[in-house]
């Protein structure tokens, strides 16, 4: 591993405190993805991008900084890239998926908060990421009521811009988010000192929709009855994706498709044949939350698709670049953005259409809801979703979790029991 | 007859069930201890302890179940206690399409078979409540045994207590207690808390018309079944062998693997 201390020194951060996270992460990554066989050889720019995920990439955003460029740190798939990206500006994902930081957010935050919420505030005030302490500024939104009050502790410490996300999608709430993105473009110029113009912003759309594409075909890969690809290895490109510069994300998603096309044609599948298929659907799985897919992948069955904002919701629907002013373009990002299934919306039919037709898509022959300890959204949607899946004869498992292992024995034995039932 | 056994080990939380059926499906030999501190030892003991011939019989299969199944080095398969129980009830009630209701020591859960398989399950989640734990945390809690705590009930008048928790509802218990409350009512608030319990995750599953039959460490308790056939406003079913239906099942299992 590179010498990255002195990079890590000059951030700010808790060396000695970082130094005991880094010596998990390797073991971690060592059993949930060394273990697999037959993996895809293009996974070898995911697998050096983890071993090294406090370096490499924090190493570059610095040296972007130092050409004057600004770094945006975003916790969820509602800002609009675009316009970051189009004002020359970066954007790098801030989420905690690690227990390691809990403790740290649970000294601030009631002990009954989300495990992401919790450990993205630890993360920060444990000085223990390094992509907390280089962003000039974050972005939140009002997707929960957790991070809505959680953006109020971090915004003591950081620069904050929220974005207020409607909780309809009415006409109206379409027209308010577009004002939302607009008001936003205003305040990233401010901050970049970049003026946006249709045709960078244009532009911005074509980078970011080639890396939805790029994601897409991956993600299509695994429609096939030949499984190309774990569920792990895409889960840890998708998370990933959150930090990468955009376009490079996209070449390395075609790389990895080409390969993965290839392996469909030669009839080289990761599992055998009859393993169960399985869609997991419900809140986020921020790096480095393997759990469920591990204990899912080594109970017998494989994940075939997410439905998940690490997953299909990051990268379904194109935004339309055909408008020819910036107000077009913010019409056509909102629409785009306001496509997202949330949880945070009322009512969210769309959701369990989403779900229902990425099953049959991806041919699951089950589906696992899960979502994160204290998201009320998505544990009350649980109860929709089983009934519609269960009317359209599609078995479900619904399950809640964090990110402590304690639980490991309990989720094995459902997710066993599910697959068992599953193989009949 | 081809002189072949089938050995089923259901490694619960706080008892281990071990039952060895021959290949017609009769049961030949049971065995019910606690399972103790080491789930290793324990199924290490209950070896010992087999019928000679039929340990050392190598057409034997062992099949392990329950939370410890994965600590019975000898065992040939490990099946969840979901499949197991499944299978162990519907070999003990006769029944192709039933309900199971398992009130074990650590968790609860419901199984909806229909056609002899399982087609929903639901467990409780990670806290104790509506348990045998809970029953067993509380029994202690007014100094007396779980069956004595369950005749006691049967002689209490209607009391609540609202935690679900079971540290919190033994505080409860004890507020209750200070407050001079007789044991009996104590007793029947702590018995009507775990059928409410189950009741409430029955909700989230289908069970529709089909028995309700009860199995795990509680339907020796006839007053629990009778509080059960309260809440669901049906019969319950229960047999004295029915705490065996996991370590039934696992042999099953056993039987039938090559």
């Amino acid at each position: 591993m590179a010498d990255y201390v002195k990079m890590w020194e000059n951030l700010g951060m808790d060396l000695e405190s970082h130094d005991m996270l880094c010596q998990v992460l390797p073991t971690a990554v060592g059993d949930v993805f060394m273990t697999q066989e037959n993996r895809p050889k293009a996974m070898d720019f995911w697998d050096l991008v983890i071993s090294e995920v406090h370096g490499i990439r924090p190493a570059e955003l610095i040296e972007e900084q130092k050409k004057g460029r600004k770094v945006f740190g975003t916790f969820c798939v509602f800002v609009p890239d675009e316009v970051i990206i189009a004002a020359d500006g970066i954007v790098t994902g801030l989420c905690g998926g690690s227990q390691f930081w809990v403790p740290g957010g649970e000294e601030v935050l009631p002990k009954n908060t989300c495990p992401l919420i919790k450990a993205s505030v630890g993360a920060r005030l444990g000085r223990t990421c390094p992509f907390f302490r280089i962003a000039d500024v974050y972005v939140g939104e009002t997707t929960c009521d957790g991070k809505k009050k959680a953006y109020e502790i971090l915004g003591q410490d950081v620069p904050m811009y929220i974005m207020d996300v409607p909780q309809m999608k009415r006409p109206k709430d379409i027209l308010k988010w577009k004002e939302e993105i607009a008001e936003f473009a205003e305040k990233v110029e401010e901050i970049t000192g970049n003026k946006l113009s249709a045709d960078k912003l244009k532009e911005a759309i074509r980078i970011v929709n080639e890396k939805r594409k790029a994601m897409k075909r991956v993600y299509d890969a695994r429609k096939s009855v030949c499984l190309p690809i774990s569920g792990r290895d895409t889960l840890l490109m998708t998370q990933i994706s959150f930090f990468d510069d955009p376009e490079r994300c996209a070449k390395m998603c075609n790389r990895l498709a080409d390969e993965l096309e290839q392996r469909i044609k030669d009839g080289v599948s990761v599992v055998p044949e009859g393993t169960k298929r399985i869609l997991v659907t419900g809140t986020p799985l921020a790096v480095p939350n393997w759990k469920l897919h591990n204990i899912i992948e080594t109970s017998g069955a494989v994940v075939v698709c997410e439905e998940m904002c690490t997953g299909t919701r990051y990268f379904e629907n194109l935004v339309d670049d055909s408008g020819e002013t910036l107000d077009d373009l913010y019409m056509a990002l909102s629409e785009r953005y306001m496509k997202n299934n949330c949880a945070c919306f009322t009512p969210n039919p769309g959701r369990i259409d989403d779900i229902i037709r990425l099953a049959k898509e991806y041919k699951a022959d089950g589906v696992i809801d899960c979502s994160l300890k204290f998201c009320g959204l998505y544990d009350i949607e649980k109860k929709s979703v089983a009934e519609a899946l269960k009317a359209e004869g599609i078995p479900v498992l619904s399950l809640e979790t964090d990110y402590e292992d304690s639980d490991a024995g309990q989720l094995r034995t459902r997710i066993e029991a599910f697959v068992e039932m599953l193989n009949g | 007859m081809d002189g072949k056994y089938g050995v089923g080990i259901d490694i619960g939380s706080t008892c281990a069930k071990t039952v060895i059926i021959d290949s017609e499906g009769m049961i030949v030999w049971k065995d019910l201890r606690p399972t103790g501190w080491s789930s290793v030892d324990t199924a290490e003991a209950i070896r010992k302890d087999l019928p000679p011939e039929i340990r050392n019989n190598e057409k034997t299969r062992f099949v392990a179940t329950g939370y410890g199944r994965v600590s019975v080095p000898f065992a040939d398969k490990c099946v969840t206690e979901i499949s197991c129980h499944a299978k162990g009830a519907v070999k003990l009630f006769g029944l192709r399409d039933l309900n199971v209701i398992d009130i074990g020591g650590q968790d609860t859960k419901l199984i909806v078979i229909r056609g002899g398989a399982v087609t929903e399950f639901i467990m409780n989640d990670k806290c104790s409540a509506g348990t045998g734990r809970f029953l067993e945390v509380m029994a202690n809690t007014l100094s007396v045994s779980p069956a004595a705590m369950c005749r006691m009930a049967e002689q209490g008048n209607e009391t609540r207590i609202s935690s679900l928790c079971t540290v919190f509802a033994e505080s409860e218990v004890i507020n209750l207690i200070g407050m001079g409350t007789p044991r009996e009512n104590i007793a029947w608030a702590i018995v009507d808390s775990i059928v409410q319990k189950v009741k409430t995750q029955a909700g989230k599953i289908r069970l529709e018309k089909e028995p309700l039959c009860l199995t795990g460490g509680l339907c020796d308790f006839s007053y629990v079944q009778k509080k059960l056939e309260i809440v669901f406003g049906r019969d319950v079913l229960t047999t004295p062998d029915a705490r065996f239906a996991g370590a039934l099942g696992a042999a099953e299992y056993a039987v039938l693997s090559g």
